[in-house]
């Protein structure tokens, strides 16, 4: 039986808008303009709902919810930008740039960072808590990609990627919490991986400059992933 | 009323966001017929004067002299703004946090020199245990991001200032340049 799609309807931000009944609120936002800043998400892969920058209030419910992960319902009441939602996001953001070493300045990845643009875009010109400055390595072992881990964010994009589109799962995350990390393989070098492919979608997936190719210099890494809404659409079809 | 008092310095810093604001150009006449720089690298003064109505500062807070000035500027200074990226986040002067002190001594004064190996103790400032952003030491008031900050913003924030204003630098400017 062919499954039926049901359109339900719902308010954001004072605007009725419908979608799909298994259309997310972000979905459904971005096809209405309404913009929601976002991290770990990326069209083209499943969603992980992770990075929290994409909360929103949903009227009735105490606690704010990320967008990504929840579907629309009928009726529903969705806030996106109130200044309890920008006070969370930016203590996040901030707390992403405390946790690790993102110095923009000296970045294969300035003026092309997801996370330096949502710090503009959010308004956060400084950082409240106290810098951790922890010491993490750089896995620079690979022919052609370089892995710094002082600007990772751990939105998990490259380990979804390699996973669901590649096909390989080199990447996976080690660890909890503020000590979690990205690894290659059981925890190996990148250039000793038996099951990298060497395709580079990871790099290009990555919001920030921890993963980056190699050869490049300050703000010259611009990522390209016109590749991956492509791909998905061409799988769909076949 | 007279001119408003004005000063800029840096601290641990290389100076690159005082040439930004030397880029202002003949704009800086404007910025000196409201106000007089009573303190900085730009003029010829000693000692931090007082009741300085607008203070830029430059760099991060890394050693024990650092530390006393920017005590110093906060008291005496009516609105103190952290004028680029090393004092707001530590920035390059900040990557030699992950290793201790004693480390740095010995790869710049040890491993990296050829003649007279050993440590300058006299008559300089000691290094802090880590370099710090300037408001974890002391209250900052407004917030000037960017390596350098771009001379337009610096000049649009002087400007307002000088008019007793506020400043909303909302997406004019930030971390990396």
């Amino acid at each position: 039986m062919k499954k039926v799609s049901q359109i339900q309807t719902l308010v954001i931000d004072g605007k009725e808008v419908g979608g799909r009944h298994d259309e997310t609120i972000l979905q459904v936002a971005r096809e209405n303009d309404i913009f929601i800043p976002t991290l770990c998400h990326l069209d083209g892969l499943t969603e992980y709902g992770g990075c929290r920058m994409c909360i929103v209030e949903i009227k009735g419910m105490p606690r704010l919810t990320p967008s990504c992960t929840t579907l629309i319902r009928e009726g529903m009441v969705v806030t996106t930008n109130s200044e309890r939602i920008m006070e969370y996001r930016r203590g996040i953001l901030a707390l992403l740039f405390t946790e690790r070493n993102h110095i923009c300045s000296a970045c294969v990845s300035n003026g092309h960072c997801e996370l330096q643009g949502l710090a503009l875009k959010l308004g956060l010109t400084h950082v409240e808590f106290p810098y951790i400055f922890p010491k993490m390595p750089v896995d620079a072992t690979h022919d052609r990609f370089i892995a710094d881990h002082n600007r990772c964010v751990l939105c998990s994009r490259c380990v979804r990627v390699c996973h669901e589109v590649e096909g390989a799962h080199t990447k996976d995350i080690m660890g909890r919490g503020i000590t979690a990390r990205i690894i290659t393989d059981l925890m190996q070098d990148w250039g000793e991986s038996k099951t990298c492919t060497g395709c580079g979608k990871c790099v290009h997936v990555c919001p920030t400059g921890a993963l980056t190719e190699k050869g490049k210099s300050v703000a010259e890494m611009e990522k390209r992933r016109q590749f991956l809404p492509y791909l998905k659409l061409m799988r769909e079809r076949s | 009323m007279g001119k408003i008092k004005f000063a800029t310095t840096w601290l641990d810093g290389c100076s690159g966001c005082h040439m930004s604001l030397l880029d202002i150009d003949e704009r800086i006449l404007d910025v000196l017929s409201a106000a007089d720089i009573v303190y900085g690298p730009l003029v010829d003064f000693k000692d931090f004067p007082q009741g300085v109505d607008v203070t830029f500062v430059e760099g991060a807070v890394s050693s024990d002299e650092d530390e006393e000035k920017i005590i110093k500027i906060r008291q005496n200074t009516k609105t103190l703004v952290s004028f680029g990226d090393c004092a707001i986040t530590a920035n390059i002067p900040g990557m030699r946090n992950y290793y201790p002190t004693k480390d740095i001594f010995q790869r710049a004064y040890f491993e990296n020199a050829d003649i007279n190996h050993k440590t300058p103790l006299i008559g300089i400032p000691h290094l802090l245990p880590q370099t710090r952003p300037i408001h974890e030491v002391v209250t900052v008031d407004i917030f000037l991001p960017g390596c350098p900050p771009p001379a337009d913003v610096i000049f649009f924030a002087i400007t307002e200032l000088l008019q007793g204003r506020i400043p909303d630098l909302t997406g004019k400017t930030r971390f990396g340049k």
